[in-house]
């Protein structure tokens, strides 16, 4: 049983080591009307949807046939343009879910498919129902040992409250976003206490105040880039250390950044489709470790 | 001792088989002793030949018997019976005891014996046993003391064994027995444990007042005992763990409710009493500081108390987890009582008997259940680990929280963590500062501040506020917050630097073992597994690799326990902390200076957290909380506030200083004042021998002495007996450098230990002191009675003395120069707290709290004395009963206690030495200063007012009618002053010339003042006499300065303040009608207190000296004028040196005048007023002058000490 408690240790706030494990995955199919509708904050480039899917599609493929996840892929609802990025919709940690409630009131349905995905997975789900509460997984950073969650046009401090409730293992502390749509806009976590960070000075700014905020030391990882800063980062057994991070082709000096990670598996993933409509690398998929099948 | 236990010890001995002749050979040896008390020579040699009774005894078969007794003694534990259970300590303690106490060795004895007998048979005997032996003990008494002080010359440390148990008899003086205890805890390891459990409970027996006692231990049992009443918290603590089998125990603390059902921690330092007042003595045992790494306690029965303090957080929902965690959690707490999972053992329902979560569901007890079955062949003590692996990550472990308000008004939580502090709003954490970021924290009313290091590109510091609901709350986190701070983040306990002085604040300190201290200490315990039954299993525990263990060698346990993790170390530290007070005194000084402070919080930083928290951006509390706390915009209000600020204050509240010492002191000497005229008497029948008689009982009157000297500056006293306690508790922590053996044998035995004569001047001031006190009072042995006290007190003062410096020509020049240096820096704070008024009001507040509290705290009899006193006129009740204003002063936070030091500096624009020299007379003023005014008007708040900022948090909110009481006496005491004062100018005629040799010369007349005023204590009688002494002494000094005038003239016209001529008058010594209240001690205080009223003249002298330039100075040339002054009453002494430096800018003449006034207090005295009437002098002197600054220093002085 000691391995039982370990790994569920591990998960309950040792997290450090924990981070990353992943068994299991959700995504979920873009919709043609991602083109049109989905929610930008600026007008930009338009979404090339075959691009788009292409990449997307590689993005699984990676999770599924690469890393060994088991894939949930969940069907696309045109009425839901922006439901591919199910990370807004769900924050598990562990064997807990919380479903969240978007801040942009157009998503609010995206959930429902994702509780029913989670609940087969027999995850204990938390559905926050508090309409005061708002709250994008985006906006919600775990490092392992605690979460921080970033007050953005998409996520409010009743929602905070909301998940602290939910994880009461964890320390939530709350960190102000700027000129971003999301805290994760411009960091991630790229390793166990390793926390990659954009180099603006917004988002410097914030990575300061995580750190004043933790108890934990973290190491920073500055990619010239913000939105090359959102990255994923697994730890697969057997292959230890896996990171996704964006393409040379798009961010070059930022993937030279990356590639000093050594003891990284590096995995270069295009996303330039998905970005025009703020679409970053965690956002298309909720990552899940089951430890245990009950 | 010996005598005393000798027969009993036949009547043992020879049940026990033991050689007769031991006994015989002990009782020749004491009697020897006794013969031999005149020479010490004799004794010594006796000492060594034939060891004195308790080394006898050591030697003697007996001991040697005990020795083989402990694996008798493991029989007999389990034999002894109910009646012994209460004694259970020295049960098990008495193996080691034996060698070295008889009482002990007797039990023992008592108890091997009924070992072999029945038990019924056996309980009775040992009853009587004990009984026979504390009567026999009482009647010998005497003759024990006696024997003791033979003795003492030649071994320190049976004599002071001695002396305890002596003392110990004495009713009053039980505190100060277990004070000693402690003592020699430190030297003697096992002793002490042993000692200290016994005679607490045979005490009890006889005379002590005992007060039952109930903890709620951690497994829900509740465990009782009695307590004498003045215990101290470390008392009860040690009890409870050692119930407990518990080694590593500086995680632990006890808690009691207050009225408001907040849970305070006990001070272990700190008498129960007075802490929990008129509460119910019921406390609970928890885990006070969480180790933040579990699995880093050394032993399993540690990490078992943290489980279940963990189960208790969890189940009531303080230490918030998910529903997994809670089930994990429960698992191991299943498998941690129950064992493995035995399907049929346990049914269903076997879980419902267990809380594992504030909502327990049946899915999650499920679940907990199925988790248990994992945990199979997980011995408890891993699964205790596991457990603890897991709940240290919890995010709430080990976070104390408290509720406040930011400034805004909204409600938040303070987390109070290893790490710093936590803010919390609902669940989320909106802010942390960790304690590398914060400069001080303090608080101020129903306020806490922290001052926080400024970020990396900014350069001021910021203070953030937070409003506690009530004041208590706000103290109570700010203890927290120092206790916190010093067990995690120092490697030592951190010393209040600037306890000796005035403190401003509470002087709370935690006084026990940091994590790094425990964590040495717990890597030394060497003891096999000890068992335990952990609460609802019945099986045995196993250590980790999963042997089972058996009982433990409890003989081992006791050992270490009293040498390595007993309290003892606690003292140590406190002892260290002593030194490095002694050697911060210079930064001590600057009470008001927040740069000064700041350095001592960099000095808790270490590296490390700084590493960790680089210079992280400040908060930006409005960025990126905007319910937080924003800075606080009154930075000045702030840094008046600083005074209060934890790590500056950081010494605890006086009132808690003291209560350290009242046990050891204040009993041990009750009576003092009544039996001092006899002791007086006694060293001059006694010429040069009269160390010994002298030195009977010293160490009761010596601190006796202190006290009431001390109790002149408030803080003073405070002081002295915090430092004495240190001093006591680490004995031979202080070695005599200076002191030749000899010397040292010369002091009581008893203050041999405790007094600090490490200063090299000792013996040259002795010298001195000796010299002149001859000359004055042509009696040998007076004089040495009074030179020796005088002359420690002088060592003691030394370094920081102002007054005393001037009696030591060397330093005077270096002093002076340093104090201005300080004063410098203290100027600003000392303005702003001119300014504040309210702070004088609060300052009055907090006295009356203080009194309040100390009424509450006293004896049922005191209240009824200080009524009578509120009701005398103040000089009466100023002069006269030492101990209780003591209490009382010492109760009052720091800043009013001890005012030694009152340096008053005067600015003129347009100083006329006309001013300075008509003084009184002349009063047109031209410039009264504001601040002036405030500061009188503040009266006895005055210089404290710095102080009384601090005060006013503690005290806050108390009393109003008490209040009213102190503003009574006080304007008696105004009225006296007043009367004094004018008296004082008429009598200021004769004006001379003096040299800086003056200096000494004052000091002299300063040191017979105060003697006298000690005689005058002692014996009412005496000082009449004296007095014209006194005054005859005086005119011949003066007219010695006036030959050194001419010298000095010379030199005059240097400006330097340090070399000054100086112009001496002398005036008449008025002579003013006092009171004096004499008050007994604790025991016999009440019936003496009420009808001691003697009166008592007092007299009054004062000599100016004024610069040979004075008048010309008029004139516009730069000088430098020096007066001092010395007011002497009958319990106080005020030297006060005046510097006044003249300027010349354009036509208009600047003079600043410094006035050093040094206040020695021989009975206690009012500070407050004592500084009103300085600053009221300085202004009736100075009409047309400002008071500009006001600095007071405090000063404690050790040894002061003792004639009887």
């Amino acid at each position: 049983m000691a391995g039982l408690s370990s790994s569920s240790s591990g998960g309950g706030g040792g997290g450090g080591w924990s981070l990353g494990r992943c068994s299991h995955a959700v995504v979920r199919a873009l919709p043609e009307s991602l083109r049109q509708h989905a929610l930008r904050i600026e007008k930009g480039q338009e979404v090339d949807f075959a691009r788009a899917e292409r990449e997307h599609q590689l993005y699984v493929a990676v999770l599924k046939s690469k890393l060994g996840l088991q894939v949930l892929e969940l069907p696309a609802d045109e009425s839901l343009p922006d439901c591919v990025f199910v990370e807004d919709v769900a924050v598990v940690c562990e064997e807990t879910a919380l479903i969240t409630r978007p801040g942009a009131p157009s998503r609010r349905k995206e959930v429902d498919a994702m509780k029913k995905a989670l609940e087969s997975l027999n995850l204990n789900i938390i559905e926050m129902t508090d309409e005061n509460a708002t709250l994008d997984g985006g906006d919600v950073l775990f490092t392992g040992r605690e979460f921080f969650v970033g007050l953005s046009k998409r996520t409010n401090q009743r929602g905070a409250e909301i998940l602290a409730d939910t994880f009461k293992d964890y320390a939530v502390s709350t960190v102000p976003v700027y000129d971003s749509l999301h805290l994760k806009s411009f960091c991630s976590m790229a390793g166990p206490n390793l926390i990659a960070i954009g180099s603006t000075e917004a988002a410097q700014k914030t990575l300061k105040t995580m750190q004043q905020m933790s108890d934990h030391r973290y190491d920073k990882l500055t990619v010239p880039d913000d939105a090359a800063a959102n990255c994923i980062y697994l730890n697969i057994p057997g292959k230890g250390h896996v990171l996704l991070h964006r393409a040379p082709e798009e961010y070059p000096e930022s993937a030279k950044v990356f590639e000093k990670l050594k003891d990284h598996m590096l995995i270069p993933i295009t996303n330039t489709e998905m970005e025009k409509v703020d679409g970053l690398l965690t956002c298309r998929s909720v990552l899940i470790n089951k430890t245990s099948e009950l | 001792m010996t005598t005393e236990v000798g027969p009993e010890t036949e009547v043992k001995k020879e049940s026990e088989q033991l050689g007769a002749d031991a006994v015989n050979e002990k009782r020749e040896e004491a009697t020897e002793s006794q013969e031999n008390q005149k020479s010490e020579k004799t004794l010594s040699e006796e000492a060594q030949s034939t060891p004195s009774p308790e080394l006898a005894t050591q030697s003697s078969p007996s001991s040697q018997k005990k020795e083989k007794d402990p694996p008798e003694g493991k029989g007999i534990s389990r034999f002894i019976p109910p009646w012994l259970k209460k004694q259970k300590s020295y049960s098990l303690v008495e193996p080691k005891d034996e060698a070295k106490k008889k009482p002990v060795e007797e039990r023992q004895a008592a108890e091997e014996r009924e070992s072999q007998l029945p038990e019924d048979i056996a309980q009775p005997k040992g009853n009587l046993e004990e009984a026979t032996i504390e009567s026999q003990q009482e009647t010998k008494k005497n003759d024990k003391e006696e024997e003791k002080h033979s003795v003492s010359s030649a071994d320190t440390q049976p004599a002071k064994e001695d002396n305890k148990e002596s003392e110990a008899e004495k009713v009053a003086n039980e505190q100060e027995e277990q004070q000693k205890v402690e003592e020699k805890r430190e030297t003697k390891e096992v002793q002490t444990a042993e000692i200290k459990l016994e005679k607490a409970p045979q005490k009890a027996l006889k005379k002590i007042k005992t007060v039952p006692c109930k903890v709620m231990l951690l497994d829900g049992t509740e465990y009782s005992c009695d307590l004498e009443k003045r215990a101290k918290g470390q008392v009860l603590f040690d009890k409870v763990c050692e119930q407990l089998n518990l080694l590593e125990k500086d995680y632990f603390g006890l808690l009691f409710q207050d009225n408001s059902d907040q849970k305070n921690w006990l001070d272990s330092s700190k008498e129960i009493k007075r802490q929990i007042r008129s509460l119910p003595w019921l406390f609970t045992f928890n885990v006070k500081f969480y180790p933040p790494d579990p699995s880093q306690l050394t032993e399993d029965i540690t990490r078992y108390f943290l489980c279940l303090q963990l189960r208790q957080d969890i189940a009531s929902g303080r230490l918030p987890c998910s529903f997994v965690t809670h089930a994990l959690l429960g698992s191991y707490t299943l498998q941690a009582e129950l064992g493995d999972y035995d399907s049929e053992e346990h049914n269903n329902h076997y879980i419902s008997e267990f809380q594992f979560a504030p909502n327990q569901t049946k899915e999650m007890e499920d679940k907990v259940v199925e988790l248990h079955k994992t945990h199979r062949s997980l011995t408890p003590a891993q699964a205790d680990s596991h457990f603890l692996e897991n709940a240290k990550r919890l995010s709430m472990y080990g976070v104390d929280l408290h509720h406040a308000k930011d400034s805004e008004g909204v409600d938040i939580m303070l987390g109070v963590c290893a790490n710093g502090l936590l803010i919390y709003k609902d669940r989320l954490r909106i802010n942390r500062f960790a304690w590398a970021k914060i400069l001080k924290i303090s608080y101020k009313r129903s306020n806490f501040y922290i001052k926080v290091r400024p970020a990396e590109l900014e350069q001021f510091e910021s203070t953030i506020g937070f409003k506690l609901p009530n004041h208590r709350a706000a103290k109570r986190l700010w203890k927290v917050c120092v206790e916190h701070h010093t067990f995690y983040r120092l490697v030592s306990p951190e010393q209040p630097p600037k306890a000796k002085f005035l403190t401003l604040g509470s002087k709370f300190r935690y006084s026990g073992r940091t994590q790094a201290q425990t964590q040495q200490a717990s890597n030394l315990i060497d003891r096999p597994a000890p068992y335990f039954e952990r609460t609802s299993s019945k099986r045995v525990s196993r250590s980790l690799d999963g042997a089972p263990v058996g009982i433990t060698d409890q003989s081992l346990l006791r050992d270490f326990s009293a040498a390595t993790v007993g309290p003892a170390g606690d003292i140590v530290f406190a002892g260290e902390a002593v030194g490095q007070t002694k050697l911060k005194n210079g930064e001590g000084r600057d009470v008001n200076g927040s740069p000064t402070k700041i350095p001592q919080l960099e000095l808790t930083q270490d590296e490390k957290s700084l590493h960790m928290y680089p210079p992280s951006p400040r908060l930006h509390c409005v960025s990126s909380c905007p319910t937080n706390l924003p800075t606080v915009p009154e930075m000045d209000m702030l840094l008046d506030i600083s005074e209060e600020d934890l790590f500056w204050e950081y010494v605890h509240s006086p009132s808690d200083c003291w209560e350290c010492s009242p046990m050891r002191v204040i009993p041990t000497h009750s009576g003092n004042e009544v039996t001092l005229p006899n002791n007086i008497l006694e060293p001059m029948r006694l010429p040069v021998s009269h160390h010994s008689s002298a030195i009977e009982g010293k160490p009761h009157k010596t601190v006796d002495y202190k006290d009431t000297e001390f109790s002149f500056s408030l803080s003073f006293s405070k002081l002295f007996a915090f430092n004495f306690l240190s001093l006591l508790d680490r004995e031979g922590y202080i070695s005599f450098p200076s002191l030749p053996k000899v010397c040292i044998s010369y002091l009581p035995p008893g203050l041999q230990h405790y007094v600090p004569i490490t200063s090299p001047s000792f013996i040259p001031s002795f010298l001195l002191l000796f010299v002149l006190l001859l000359s004055a009072f042509q009696s040998v042995p007076f004089s040495l009675t009074f030179s020796l006290p005088l002359a420690l007190s002088l060592c003691y003062l030394e370094p920081k003395a102002t007054s005393l410096s001037a009696s030591y020509d060397n330093d005077l020049n270096d002093k002076a120069e340093e104090e201005e240096v300080e004063t410098g820096k203290e100027e600003t704070q000392q303005q702003d707290l001119d300014k504040t008024q309210d702070n004088l009001l609060k300052h009055q507040a907090s006295i009356s709290e203080l009194k309040r509290n100390f009424m509450e705290s006293t004896p049922e009899p005191r209240p009824n004395e200080w009524e009578k006193r509120r009701i005398t006129p103040l000089s009466l009740q100023t002069q006269g009963s030492s101990h209780e204003t003591l209490n009382i002063v010492e109760e009052k936070q720091q800043a009013e206690v001890g005012i030694e030091e009152t340096v008053v500096i005067d600015e003129i624009n347009r100083g006329k030495m006309q001013a300075v020299t008509g003084a009184g007379e002349t009063r047109k003023v031209e410039h009264l200063s504001k601040k002036d005014s405030s500061s009188l008007s503040s009266d006895s708040s005055s210089s404290s007012s710095s102080s009384s900022e601090s005060e006013d948090e503690v005290v806050g909110e108390y009393q109003p009618h008490h209040r009213a009481a102190e503003d009574i006496i006080r304007e008696e005491q105004e009225e006296n002053e007043d009367a004094k004062r004018k008296e004082e100018c008429a009598t200021k005629v004769i004006q001379s010339v003096e040299t800086v040799q003056e200096g000494s010369k004052v000091t002299v007349e300063h040191t017979q003042v105060t003697a006298k005023a000690l005689a005058q204590e002692n014996a009412v009688a005496i000082k009449t006499g004296e007095k014209n002494v006194m005054e005859e002494g005086k005119q011949d000094l003066r007219a010695e300065d006036e030959e050194e005038q001419l010298k000095i003239n010379g030199d005059g016209s240097h400006v330097d303040i340090d070399v000054v001529p100086q112009i001496i008058c002398c005036s008449e010594p008025p002579v003013v009608k006092t009171e004096m209240v004499t008050i007994s001690d604790a025991t016999q205080r009440t019936e003496i207190s009420t009808k001691e009223v003697p009166i008592v003249q007092t007299e009054t002298k004062t000599i100016t000296y004024e610069s040979p330039q004075f008048d010309g100075s008029s004139g516009g040339d730069a000088g430098v004028l020096l007066s001092a002054q010395t007011i002497t009453s009958e319990s106080v002494s005020t030297t006060t040196t005046t510097h006044i430096t003249k300027t010349v800018k354009g036509g208009v003449s600047e003079t600043r005048i410094e006035k050093r006034i040094v206040i020695t207090g021989d009975a206690d005295i009012d500070h407050d007023q004592a500084l009103a009437q300085a600053i009221k002098e300085a202004k009736e002197q100075h009409p047309d002058m400002s008071v500009t600054r006001v600095v007071v220093h405090k000063e404690t002085e050790l040894a002061e000490e003792g004639e009887e």
